[in-house]
């Protein structure tokens, strides 16, 4: 009877990463129970906007970051690289009059060498990350101080500045209520939805035809359905603010480039197993330094991008740019649930936890709380997740 | 000598729902040396640590009885109050501390409380040594300094210094060469004879009927019988009888021998210490191997037959490493894994939870580590289907008993654990395995199925060689032996003339030769 009993339970279960849609739900009840304190606010379309545009740095580093972590290791960094990068494309438009595309070259070529230099003295000389990217935190702050004389540079060209604060091409339209919409957001929101459908019946028609276990139909289409209304509320917001972020784009790509690569790939699964058991990785032929090296690789190029979406957003490079930067990252990583050990941990998990510092930072500043308040509310809040995640593991496991 | 020191009453342990001990009896008396035995998973482990407090009281239920007054152990600390001490399969000692450190951690010697009194600690854990015959030792050396079958002796004299009264050991000689092990069999009995009760969990069937008064069976969590030493040695078949409850008719299954050409060739194989550059590790070795034939590596803990295998595998242990490998008659470069795994290569470490699996991910992904190759397009692009349906194929094939290939391989039984990594090589398709210690710690049964599993593969045309510490098993499974002596070939066996005592003499006289 109890055995019949727990079967049934588990066949409806089936499938379900418990652990990730919890944090999903997390996110959403930190939404609503802002929006609720903030009598609406939260909800209003610019702050849709705003979410978006104050926190790309953090998502895109985030994705970086996972990598880092899911082999055991940290960045301490990114921070320091970001301002770099910054401090070096600003410099070479301003004081070198260098066209920006020329210099967002730049800023990615900052961004793969100094990938390289970490990569080569964690893979191959074999010193800690923890050791290398906190000298390496110290050593482009300093460069950053240097090349920009302890100055802020700027003003940046429009061309630059289109990048964050831009947005993609617009179709506005008033409704009789004198409401204004994007229809190209809106179009592009319906448009997801219908690949987001494609692609979950391609994935049941397969597992169907290799004769494997499909999840019940009922799952797929709440999943689905959730996804659609989440991805449409952000669309259809947006489109009644000014459309949709140029930002919002690359972030688009790039949680589908990394979550592709680590769930998809050899090589995202040669990170996971490096991860895991480096030394049982090795002895099963994969070539762990090489991966250790190009994950360092990995997070130097997503420096560059967010070093160049941040100068672009701030219209200048600063000194003290990106500052404490690594440290938003690697929080949001394991509040998406990776572990501290390697081997464990998800994109989507990882940007999760990003959006879910971004909305309480976000709402407690809409609530007039001090930063100093913040400050103390996100700590806990990692402290918080990391230990509810903790205590359920361990539950689990006996 | 025949009071009764223990008795456990009726106690059942329930995991989940699931019932790992049901019902089980035992009784121990003072001064004897009582062996569990029984298969992995049959809960002989959860017994002891029923006994120990590892799972406190009210965790369980029935009741134990010491010295006939009811115990109710809340931790460990409160068993070993009672002088019940356990000492786990894995040794509990701190690799950088010293001996006399390790000796009394936990239990520190103090002047004022609080301040530790180290002439005392190093006067007592002086006494403690010379008791397990640990006399030569500083007592300030690293534990990571001295090797493992002296670890476990630090280890009973850690025992020793919380006045035992019964000593609990799980697997004490699993780590052990035959040497070793036959000194700890020694202690055991000199402790004995002071007085000291133990229990002794082992899968060693001679060694178990060499040393123990009495034997208690446990399979599935039930009891099955407890065995009298009589005057005689116990019959080990009947032990096997009562742990698998059925017979064995023979230990190791008997294959058709189909042995061709030479495949496998390693010529004057010179490894040096990767740490030490003038520390000639393995010395001008010559080897072959026929395409379908076992070839065992007999030898004593220590010999370098691990370090062989492990340098002939893509060059993952030592530096200057000089001699060839040829395949087929045709030298190939095997300088690294990858360069290994290509040409037909494939090596089963010895430590399957430290180099062999990654033990958080799960069965699927462990099985198809090595070989994603296959499961992937030129782009490096993942086919997680068939990757699902070959996981699947070597489950039900070589019989993985697991809830389903998601299952997690931690937690798994070291049998099975084992059967995931055999997949995991034969799914990278090898001409040549190289298996180091394939059995180790695992119990009869699964042990048969993976000696089936090395005669299905020799079967196919592979070729094994096979690094075993348990001389019955090279015996039994090997067609060829070379014995390795102090990193060198000490002597070639044919299957006629291998026996115990004609590796034992080889190993001695090139021992000789050696000094």
């Amino acid at each position: 009877m109890a055995v019949n009993e727990l079967k049934s339970k588990k066949s409806l279960l089936t499938g379900i990463n418990l652990r990730q849609y919890g944090m999903m739900i997390a996110l959403i009840v930190i939404f609503v129970l802002f929006s609720v304190a903030t009598h609406g606010t939260l909800f209003f379309p610019d702050n849709f906007n705003n979410l978006i545009m104050q926190n790309s740095y953090v998502v895109i580093l985030a994705c970086g970051m996972l990598l880092c972590i899911l082999t055991g290791n940290v960045d301490l960094s990114v921070g320091s690289v970001v301002a770099f990068v910054g401090a070096v494309s600003a410099t070479l438009m301003v004081d070198y009059k260098l066209p920006v595309w020329l210099a967002i070259v730049a800023g990615f070529a900052i961004g793969g060498l100094v990938g390289c230099w970490q990569g080569f003295f964690i893979a191959y000389v074999r010193i800690p990350a923890f050791i290398v990217t906190l000298a390496d935190m110290l050593i482009f702050r300093g460069l950053t101080m240097v090349v920009l004389k302890g100055q802020t540079k700027g003003p940046l060209s429009d061309g630059f500045r289109q990048i964050a604060a831009g947005y993609m091409p617009t179709w506005f339209v008033k409704t009789a209520a004198g409401i204004r919409y994007d229809l190209i957001s809106l179009f592009l929101g319906v448009a997801a939805a219908v690949i987001i459908i494609f692609m979950e019946l391609r994935a049941r028609r397969v597992k169907r035809k290799y004769n494997f276990f499909v999840t019940p139909a009922i799952q797929s289409i709440i999943k689905v359905i959730v996804i659609i209304a989440v991805a449409n509320i952000f669309t259809y917001k947006l489109s009644r603010s000014s459309g949709l972020p140029i930002v919002l784009s690359i972030l688009i790509v790039l949680i589908i480039v990394y979550s592709f690569i680590t769930q998809n790939t050899v090589a995202g699964r040669h990170v996971y197993a490096l991860g895991g058991n480096a030394k049982a990785a090795q002895l099963s032929g994969i070539n762990t330094a090489k991966v250790m090296f190009f994950v360092y690789f990995s997070m130097g190029i997503m420096c560059a991008v967010a070093g160049i979406v941040l100068a672009s957003r701030n219209g200048a490079a600063t000194p003290k740019a990106g500052d404490s930067f690594e440290l938003d990252a690697i929080a949001s990583c394991y509040i998406g649930g990776a572990s501290t050990t390697g081997g464990v941990g998800t994109v989507i998990g990882a940007v999760v936890g990003a959006l879910i510092m971004g909305v309480l930072n976000m709402g407690m500043s809409l609530l007039g709380w001090s930063v100093d308040w913040q400050k103390v509310i996100k700590g806990a809040v990692l402290l918080g997740a990391v230990s509810v995640d903790l205590v359920s593991k361990r539950r689990s496991g006996n | 000598m025949s009071n009764v020191l223990l008795e456990m009453r009726h106690i059942t342990k329930e995991f989940s729902g699931v019932k790992a001990l049901d019902d089980v009896n035992l009784t121990v008396k003072e001064g004897e040396i009582h062996a569990l035995c029984g298969e992995n998973g049959a809960g002989k482990s959860t017994l002891m640590n029923v006994l120990s407090g590892v799972y406190p009281y009210g965790t369980y239920l029935g009741e134990i009885l010491l010295d006939g007054k009811e115990c109710k152990f809340h931790d460990i600390k409160a068993s070993e109050s009672q002088g019940i001490v356990i000492i786990h399969q894995e040794l509990a000692l701190s690799p950088y501390l010293s001996i006399a450190e390790n000796v009394f951690i936990g239990n520190e010697q103090t002047k004022v409380s609080g301040v530790i009194d180290w002439n005392r600690t190093r006067a007592h854990s002086a006494d403690l040594l010379k008791k397990v015959g640990l006399e030569h030792e500083n007592v300030n050396t690293r534990i990571m300094d001295i090797g493992v079958g002296k670890q476990q002796l630090v280890e009973i004299a850690k025992a020793l210094s919380k006045k035992v009264k019964l000593l609990i050991l799980d697997e004490p000689t699993a780590a052990l060469n035959d040497e070793e092990s036959d000194k700890l069999l020694v202690l055991l009995k000199k402790l004995q004879s002071e007085g000291i009760t133990s229990i002794m969990i082992s899968h060693k069937l001679n060694e178990i009927s060499r040393i123990a008064n009495v034997i208690t069976v446990i399979r599935d969590g039930k009891m099955i019988e407890t065995i009298e030493r009589g005057e005689e040695p116990v019959n080990e078949d009947r032990i096997i009888k009562g742990m698998v409850g059925r017979e064995l008719v023979n230990r190791y299954p008997d294959r058709e021998r189909n042995i061709g050409e030479v495949v496998f060739e390693v010529k004057n194989w010179n490894v040096y210490h990767p740490l030490e550059s003038n520390r000639k590790v393995i010395n001008n070795v010559n080897l072959n191997v026929r395409k379908g034939e076992v070839v065992g590596l007999a030898g004593l803990m220590g010999a370098g037959r691990t370090e062989l295998a492990m340098s002939i595998f893509g060059r993952s242990y030592g530096q200057k490493i000089t001699g060839s490998i040829f395949k087929d008659g045709k030298e190939i470069n095997v300088h690294t894994i990858t360069h290994a795994v290509d040409n037909g290569l494939a090596y089963v470490t010895e430590d399957r939870k430290t180099y062999g699996l990654i033990l958080i991910d799960d069965v699927k992904r462990n099985m198809t580590l090595s070989s994603l190759g296959s499961f992937s397009n030129k782009y490096g692009v993942l086919n997680k289907n068939e990757e699902i349906l070959a996981a699947e194929e070597y489950k039900r094939k070589i019989n993985v008993k697991a809830n389903s290939i998601e299952q997690v391989v931690g937690s798994l039984s070291g049998g099975n654990q084992q059967k995931v990594v055999l997949a995991k090589w034969i799914l990278t398709h090898p001409d040549i395995l190289i298996l180091d210690e394939p059995t180790r710690g695992i119990d009869v049964g699964a042990k048969y199925e993976i000696y089936c599993v090395i005669n299905q593969l020799v079967a196919e045309g592979k070729s094994i060689i096979i690094i075993s510490s348990e001389m019955p098993e090279i015996l039994g499974m090997a067609d060829r032996v070379y014995v390795v002596n102090e990193g060198e070939i000490a002597g070639e066996l044919s299957k006629q003339e291998a026996t115990q005592e004609s590796i034992m003499k080889c190993i001695m006289s090139h021992q000789k030769e050696v000094k």
